[in-house]
């Protein structure tokens, strides 16, 4: 799960990491104080799980009390829209308002995981502000990369690399091993799966600080830290998408589809989705019921989807393993019943009971459109999308 | 013969007690797997299914019996230091169905497995199986038929649905691995790759890859190389917006990496057969092969 800036600097400032003087305000009485209480220039930095605010005019610097206002409330109701909110946008939470900083140079630092070495690799560069990739791309000399071990962390001689690669003299070498340890401590200590600070400024008294920050955490290590609740909840804007989590259902709303799919597993559940794109339909989200489905989150699945006012059909897609397909089917039937399906249902069923499953389906009448396979169940659900298709199994 | 697991492979499974564990312990022995003991800590002297012998440890397993292989069901905050406890006490074969496991621990237990020697297979995956001999994992054992067609996938379910299709069509399967989902996974293409080509029962592969890492890319470089067995794929995740988790931890669309098409072109251009409808996977295979034959 991703962190909004303001998060993601308390947590490197608790790994010793230094950060301009800020606080971040949502309401305009708490901007009101915030502003009076630091020390101008200021800048106030919209709060959107996104990137690329800077493009979108969500960061501005204020040099008085009346600007830095004006410049709050503009913010604070500014839509974000980049190409991860979609097109609906995403809303500003809260302002971060900071002290602008004197500086000498920036650089970009990061650690994330190295997924082909299977390690926490650092990436330092002599080019601040500018995003990794075009760096590696039009100056790749001024990377620098170091595949770490993840108990050792960083070593002196690493640290010493760094730090004349960089090539500042008003750093003192000792400043640049406290910050890379701080940001390895950063990664390590709160199960991160990417730290990156940019720009990294340095200030001419030789100080290293981080004017952004940006923590992915790793969504399986949730279960160890009891203060990530409210990450989630920042993190999970769709009210569906909410429903969906607290049933162990990985839901993921995709915008302008028709096709609301529910499958066991997330390999199939994408494969399914292809599937329908392939045929000429468009599928309405991504659902993996996951291996433990009952009766209750099958349910929820099924709530779920008929209340996507854009679902116009919803295909049932179960290659039991674990999973039994008569489970899965009982779970449709006290379903349809709780919750009234307006929309054509089509059902696979195949694998562990799935005979049995088919059989409870047909004995009890209902308004199922079954499918013998996969293709068939893609087809029947790809032309009830288009409203032209009539007939029965 | 199949590649690392056959009638002879000798099995425990690590968190046999707990539900999930005990169930598929069973389901496997059923399949003809031979268990041979189970671990749980705490839980030494007792007896699984009337006479599996339980260990506190797997070091104490290791005394007594001869083990090639393990399955480790045991819980995601735990397993990590499952796997490094099996590595340690020497298994060759380290089978991890769990999922959800830190990203942090199976870097540490990664680099256990490898300091052993062992093979890593998951976690977060169905596990192994080597139809008609023996099974290491949670894939229904009735969808698979023995005989020649090496399946590789990065998912579970679809998996079932390749198998199944490959089995309606009368083609048989010489092994069946499911690496995992997970970005920090134990043994990839490539090291399964290698196994079936020098396999003589292996005739044919079905590759199925998802979105996210490179994995994919770099069992294509491989393939042009040195394949020299003809290769069906599949990768899912065509239609996935980018930036959002598709349930595995591993399918992800980072910026302009890990996408459906890079690794689409990459395989093709290596000479794999690329299916583009998965409801066409196993029939892909079948006229591949018969391509073959006739020519």
């Amino acid at each position: 799960m991703y962190l909004h800036e303001y998060n993601a600097k308390k947590m490197l400032r608790e790994c010793g990491i230094q950060t301009p003087q800020g606080i971040v305000a949502k309401t305009e009485h708490d901007a009101e104080t915030a502003i009076d209480t630091l020390k101008f220039p200021l800048y106030l930095k919209a709060q959107v799980l996104a990137g690329g605010r800077g493009k979108m005019g969500a960061v501005k610097k204020a040099n008085t009390r009346a600007e830095a206002i004006a410049a709050f409330k503009e913010i604070r109701k500014m839509i974000v829209k980049t190409i991860q909110t979609g097109p609906q946008g995403l809303p500003v939470d809260a302002v971060l308002i900071e002290e602008g900083q004197v500086i000498s140079s920036e650089y970009f630092a990061a650690i994330s995981v190295d997924r082909a070495a299977s390690c926490p690799v650092l990436m330092v560069s002599t080019c601040g502000g500018m995003d990794i990739e075009t760096a590696a791309r039009e100056k790749p000399e001024s990377i620098i990369r170091i595949e770490l071990d993840i108990v050792r962390g960083i070593a002196d001689h690493q640290a010493r690399r760094i730090h004349f690669a960089l090539g500042n003299s008003t750093v003192n070498p000792r400043t640049t091993q406290r910050f890379l340890n701080g940001l390895f401590k950063t990664f390590v200590d709160n199960d991160a799966t990417l730290v990156e600070i940019n720009p990294l400024a340095s200030t001419f008294s030789g100080e290293l600080i981080a004017l952004d920050g940006k923590i992915v955490l790793d969504d399986n290590a949730f279960p160890r830290h009891s203060d990530w609740a409210e990450y989630d909840k920042q993190n999970k804007r769709d009210q569906l998408e909410i429903a969906a989590s607290k049933f162990d259902l990985n839901y993921v709303k995709v915008a302008g589809g028709s096709i609301g799919c529910m499958v066991n597993g997330a390999g199939l559940a994408m494969a399914t989705m292809d599937a329908v794109k392939l045929y000429g339909g468009e599928a309405a989200n991504f659902l993996d019921v996951g291996g433990n489905v009952d009766v209750e989150a099958a349910t929820a699945a099924l709530r779920i989807l008929t209340s996507d006012p854009d679902v116009k059909v919803i295909l049932v897609n179960v290659f039991g393993g674990i999973v039994r397909c008569d489970i899965i089917a009982a779970g449709l039937l006290a379903a349809s019943k709780e919750v009234h399906v307006k929309v054509p249902l089509v059902v696979r069923l195949d694998g562990t009971e799935a005979i049995r499953g088919l059989d409870l389906l047909k004995e009890n009448g209902g308004s199922f459109e079954l499918a013998r396979d996969l293709k068939q169940a893609v087809l029947k659900a790809v032309l009830l999308s288009k409203g032209n298709y009539v007939n029965t199994y | 013969m199949s590649i690392l697991i056959d009638k002879e492979t000798q099995v425990i499974c690590q968190g046999i007690t707990g539900k999930a564990g005990g169930f598929h312990t069973t389901m496997c022995r059923e399949y003809g797997t031979q268990i041979v003991a189970g671990v749980t800590p705490g839980k030494s002297g007792q007896l699984f299914d009337k006479d599996i012998p339980v260990y506190d440890t797997v070091d104490f397993t290791m005394r007594n019996h001869h083990v090639d292989a393990t399955m480790i069901f045991v819980p995601p905050l735990l397993a990590g230091d499952a796997i490094e406890e099996a590595a340690e006490a020497g298994i060759r074969l380290i089978v991890c169905i769990t999922e959800g496991i830190p990203q942090k621990d199976m870097i540490k237990a990664r680099a256990t497995v490898m300091k052993y020697r062992a093979t890593l297979i998951g976690p977060n995956c169905p596990g192994i199986i080597s139809p008609g001999k023996s099974k290491i994992g949670i894939m229904p054992g009735y969808i698979h038929k023995p005989g020649e067609i090496g399946v590789i996938s990065r998912s579970g379910t679809l998996t079932y649905e390749a198998v199944w299709q490959l089995t309606t069509l009368g083609l048989g399967q010489s092994t069946c691995v499911g690496m995992g989902g997970d970005p920090i996974h134990g043994v990839g293409f490539i090291d399964l790759l290698e196994l079936f080509e020098k396999d003589d029962q292996t005739k044919g592969i079905v590759l199925i890859g998802e979105i996210g890492g490179s994995d994919e890319e770099k069992a294509a470089e491989w393939i042009g190389k040195n394949g020299t067995k003809p290769i069906v794929a599949f990768i899912a995740g065509k239609s996935a917006p980018p930036g959002r988790r598709m349930g595995h931890a591993g399918a992800i669309i980072s910026g302009s990496s890990g996408t459906a098409t890079d690794k689409i072109n990459a395989l093709k251009n290596a000479g794999v057969t690329i299916v583009d409808d998965p409801t066409e996977m196993g029939k892909t295979m079948l006229s591949v092969l018969s391509n073959k034959a006739v020519v």
